[in-house]
């Protein structure tokens, strides 16, 4: 089957494309698609990485790519560095989602640490403490919830 | 090519290159970290690094006029090809003096990287914007350390003082300015090293004093040279575990 979708369905199936670190949020909840063009039989993407060397790129790309093709389209996929990708453009549905997999979702950005408050996705207690700095993936720091006891990520404010 | 240009693209080799090298280093202490919450950070920032060399070399690339991927800057030159400084290609010490390193290198970086979000290159604009953010966590993590093991036990205290005055010799080279970077300064594209200097020394003066630590004596000598790709034997060592499996099968298209 090939070319038997819309513009505006190809558009959805493109901005639903997963996280592959992730899958709870899409592409369109991270915020990394900033344009999206039908010229003729190109489709035009334009990504913004969210962290230089995120490995999840690379397989957003990829999978964005075969998106297009497998509707019978030709890929143009850029990438767009300025401006930077922020945890700002992650959606309310991307918030929800990530607190519902069990991370909690970014805060606004600029706000310091001391100031921010890090509500556990398991209970909602707001005292937690930092663990780690750094997680399993660029974009996660460890945390953990005095009041229930549970581990969990954070999605890092950038 | 104009010797505008060259400068340009040596300029921008030696910025991916400090990169690329620390990158390596800091990869070998995954499973050596003290915690494997350390065995991650330094992975995650090993990352940052390498994602900040990847995209200079694809720009170098660009600009040298020799259609070079970034493949073949990180694996295929030589060892005196490399403008990477002494600092990044020093041997890993203790823990203690690998955040002694990277206090200074992340304090430099944030400087350089704030200077080059008004770069009139605008891809070295572009990638400034998203690698400030990145190193002034890094330069966050490094002084709560330093902090940590300073304002810590005797035998921590002493092992971050010893470490500042081991990294001392290695500072000056990170704010030096080699012709190619006074040419990329004058285009518009570059920032003059020596222009960093005092914020980032300011900055690492700040953690060194709230750590209870002292700023070590002037060094009977500094490192100098990587600039001009002379590099230190431990180099060698380096890009032979760099780059061994890449030419052994140079012609291979996945890993």
């Amino acid at each position: 089957m090939v070319n038997t979708l819309t513009d505006d369905e190809l558009t959805t199936r493109i901005r639903a494309v997963p996280d592959p670190e992730i899958p709870v949020i899409s592409l369109d909840d991270l915020g990394v698609i900033r344009e999206l063009r039908f010229v003729g039989d190109v489709v035009e993407v334009v990504m913004t990485p969210t962290y230089s060397g995120c490995p999840a790129m690379q397989a957003m790309t990829d999978a964005v790519v075969q998106v297009i093709e497998s509707a019978g389209r030709r890929p143009e996929v850029r990438t767009r560095l300025t401006p930077a990708w922020t945890t700002d453009w992650m959606s309310e549905a991307g918030r929800t989602a990530l607190r519902q997999f069990g991370i909690a979702p970014p805060g606004p950005v600029g706000m310091t640490i001391a100031r921010r408050v890090v509500a556990c996705p398991v209970c909602g207690s707001a005292d937690t403490q930092e663990i780690s700095r750094f997680g399993a993936t660029a974009c996660k720091a460890l945390r953990r919830c005095r009041e229930c006891g549970e581990p969990f990520e954070e999605f890092k404010s950038l | 090519m104009a010797r505008q240009d060259a400068d340009h693209t040596a300029y921008l080799l030696g910025l991916a290159d400090d990169a690329l090298i620390y990158c390596q280093r800091l990869g070998e202490w995954v499973s050596r970290a003290p915690q494997i919450e350390q065995d991650m950070a330094f992975g995650n920032i090993a990352l940052d690094l390498l994602g900040q060399a990847r995209a200079l070399y694809t720009r170098v690339g660009e600009l040298d006029g020799s259609g070079r991927d970034e493949d073949q800057y990180a694996y295929f030159r030589t060892e005196r090809e490399y403008r990477n400084v002494h600092l990044v290609e020093a041997p890993r010490g203790d823990f203690a003096h690998e955040m002694a390193r990277l206090l200074w290198f992340a304090s430099y970086q944030c400087g350089l990287y704030a200077a080059l979000t008004g770069s009139r290159d605008e891809t070295v604009a572009g990638v400034a914007h998203k690698a400030l953010k990145e190193v002034d966590y890094h330069r966050d993590h490094a002084r709560m350390w330093v902090l940590r093991l300073g304002d810590g036990t005797h035998e921590s205290h002493d092992r971050m003082q010893a470490a500042l005055t081991w990294v001392a010799p290695y500072v000056d080279e990170l704010f030096a300015d080699d012709t190619a970077a006074v040419e990329a300064a004058e285009t518009g594209v570059g920032v003059l090293p020596s222009q960093l200097r005092s914020q980032a020394t300011v900055f690492v003066q700040g953690v060194v004093n709230e750590a209870t630590l002292q700023m070590p004596a002037e060094p009977p000598r500094h490192e100098r040279g990587g600039r001009a790709g002379v590099h230190t034997e431990d180099m060698g060592y380096l890009l032979a575990q760099l780059q061994h499996i890449r030419r052994s099968y140079p012609d291979a298209t996945s890993w």
